[in-house]
């Protein structure tokens, strides 16, 4: 297969066209607002249609994982939030899964609940704002509209449980920062209820719209044995028709005990992309609903592990025992030592199958931390699409691929 | 799918090639001479049983102080068996080359770069190995272990010329 090249934008300075036809290389971004953050990418133009399109990347590039060696574990983990800003808790969730099967943590059933909860809150939330953005590119506007309404109410309840809209920090090594709140349930319950029929509204705007299956079908598309060798995953993946889902194939957070299904599409293009996400939102609701269901058979319990060397203990025991003292002492100070060795977590993050390696020499900070970022590695995929399509429609695949430019990279 | 299937067929495929195994937390980890990689990996990857059709992840690990220095990491993934196998490769100080994977993988590009980038370890036959996340102009490998955490040092009007003189501005 020839067709399986990323050209970078340095193999664009001599145009392939030359001598043939008159091409044009033009930069689009880093500031163009459909390239949804900080993306450049380098095309080659014959007229309107693309023939080559190099993104290069790093303009938002911050060190996260070098800035995670110097800090302890639970500190790094507050840099987490601030990869795929558009959804936190999965980052949060991923390295804590790394750490813990690092130090071979039991986690609550209780706890595994709340995130599985949170985690399919958050692919909710994500999810409506790439609908509200990519229906902002295609000129629908009033889609963003709606999509913000609820992302609003998912907001809210992020903050009910954790303080803050954005950078939660609430999946914690070992369990959460602290419990949920008592009006947390009513809160997720009104969500749920009122959410498929949202789901209805925007599936009413777009679906069936003339304009949209315009822009959209047969546009970008990709099979899937193509889609696999670039490695795209998520719902880039399943839109190929190749129904590989992180958390069917190597369930976590005991995943397996739910049930849902795993929308697939058939013709790999923004249609189908647009159609699996929108099914991925109402199986979210469905695992939302069940996750709330157990949280409330379950009851009131632990917040975290009942393992004192990795997570503090509640503070009205340190005021009367010496030990939990020295233990949350310890902690702050000081920090856990994992075993020496490396560990390799992936689970199903909003935009597809995110990774996390950690290595640990046995000391209170991570020898190395790297991230499998999904929104880097779909962006590959990128020329592919867009080449011998038109500009505008080169602004549709990038908002349908879904990258968080905080993600590519980190 | 066994740990244990995986394991035998690779060592009476490669006995040589396999320099440890490993498989903690029921992960399967093997350790490859570097020279075998491409071997390996292209059997793997066409194996008609059990095809590792998918390269999840690419990165490398500054071990300093130790010997060889590098390694590589790398997670293939067979998408219809639902196995996850994990190689590694290891590469001396002074000669940081490992073979690409860019060929066989077209997925290893960017991870490939980023790690070459970050790190310093040359991918032998990659298409065009480039940095990625840093500026073209980057002197050093910033992932690795003796590159310091580093801020810059403010510039005044006392100590300007002194920074200016061994500051890397961008060519023109």
């Amino acid at each position: 297969m020839t067709i399986l090249e990323v050209p970078t934008p340095h193999d664009i300075t001599e145009p392939a066209l030359a001598g043939t036809t008159e091409t044009m290389v033009l930069n689009m971004g880093p500031h163009h607002p459909s390239t949804h953050g900080v993306l450049r990418l380098v095309l080659e133009l014959d007229g309107e249609i693309v023939i080559s399109a190099a993104p290069d990347v790093g303009f938002l590039h911050t060190g996260i994982e070098k800035n995670m060696e110097s800090k302890t574990y639970q500190k790094a983990l507050v840099m987490t939030d601030r990869m795929d800003y558009l959804a936190p808790l999965s980052n949060n969730l991923c390295y804590a899964l790394a750490v813990e099967k690092l130090m071979q943590v039991e986690i609550p059933e209780r706890v595994q609940v709340i995130r599985v909860l949170l985690v399919e809150l958050q692919r909710i939330s994500s999810h409506l704002v790439w609908l509200g953005t990519h229906a902002l590119d295609l000129a629908a506007m009033s889609v963003f509209l709606y999509a913000m309404r609820e992302r609003e109410q998912i907001l809210d309840i992020f903050e009910l449980v954790s303080g803050a809209r954005m950078m939660t920090s609430y999946i914690r090594i070992g369990g959460l920062a602290y419990d949920v709140p008592a009006d947390f349930l009513p809160t997720v319950d009104a969500l749920v209820e009122v959410m498929p029929s949202r789901i209805d509204e925007y599936e009413d705007l777009l679906t069936g719209n003339p304009i949209w299956l315009e822009r959209t079908v047969g546009v970008g598309a990709l099979d899937g044995k193509a889609a696999v060798a670039y490695g795209l995953t998520g719902a880039n993946l399943r839109a190929t028709g190749v129904p590989y889902d992180v958390r069917k194939a190597q369930p976590y957070s005991g995943y397996e005990t739910y049930e849902f299904q795993v929308p697939i599409g058939k013709n790999g293009d923004i249609y189908d992309r647009y159609r699996v996400r929108m099914a991925e939102m109402r199986q979210s609701v469905l695992i939302c609903r069940q996750a709330a269901e157990r949280l409330r058979a379950i009851g009131p319990g632990p917040y975290v592990t009942p393992d004192r060397k990795v997570a503090p203990p509640p503070k009205s025991e340190i005021t009367h025992s010496m030990e939990s003292l020295i233990h949350h002492f310890k902690l702050w100070t000081e920090g856990f030592k994992p075993p020496v060795g490396d560990a390799y977590v992936s689970i199903e993050s909003p935009r597809g199958s995110l990774g996390c390696y950690v290595v640990s020499d046995g000391g209170p900070k991570p020898w190395r931390v790297h991230f499998r970022s999904p929104s880097l590695i779909n962006l590959q995929g990128l020329h592919h699409m867009a080449k011998g399509r038109l500009v505008a429609d080169l602004v549709a695949l990038i908002a349908s691929l879904d990258p968080v430019l905080g993600e590519v990279d980190r | 799918m066994d740990n244990q299937i995986i394991r035998d067929r690779l060592q009476a495929q490669f006995p040589q090639a396999i320099l440890a195994v490993s498989e903690r937390f029921g992960d399967l980890s093997v350790t490859l001479r570097r020279e075998d990689l491409l071997a390996v990996v292209t059997w793997l990857r066409d194996h008609p049983e059990t095809p590792y059709d998918f390269l999840e992840h690419l990165s490398g690990v500054d071990y300093l102080g130790r010997t060889p220095r590098f390694e590589v990491v790398i997670h293939l993934m067979s998408l219809r068996y639902l196995h996850r196998i994990c190689l590694k490769v290891t590469a001396p100080e002074d000669d940081p080359h490992v073979p690409s994977l860019t060929p066989l993988y077209p997925t290893a590009n960017y991870q490939e770069r980023e790690t070459w980038d970050l790190l310093g370890i040359v991918f032998d036959g990659h298409p065009s190995l480039q940095r990625i996340l840093m500026p073209d102009d980057w002197i050093g490998h910033p992932q690795r272990k003796d590159h310091p955490l580093g801020e810059e040092e403010v510039a005044f009007t006392f100590n300007q010329e002194r920074i200016y003189a061994q500051k890397p501005f961008a060519k023109e």
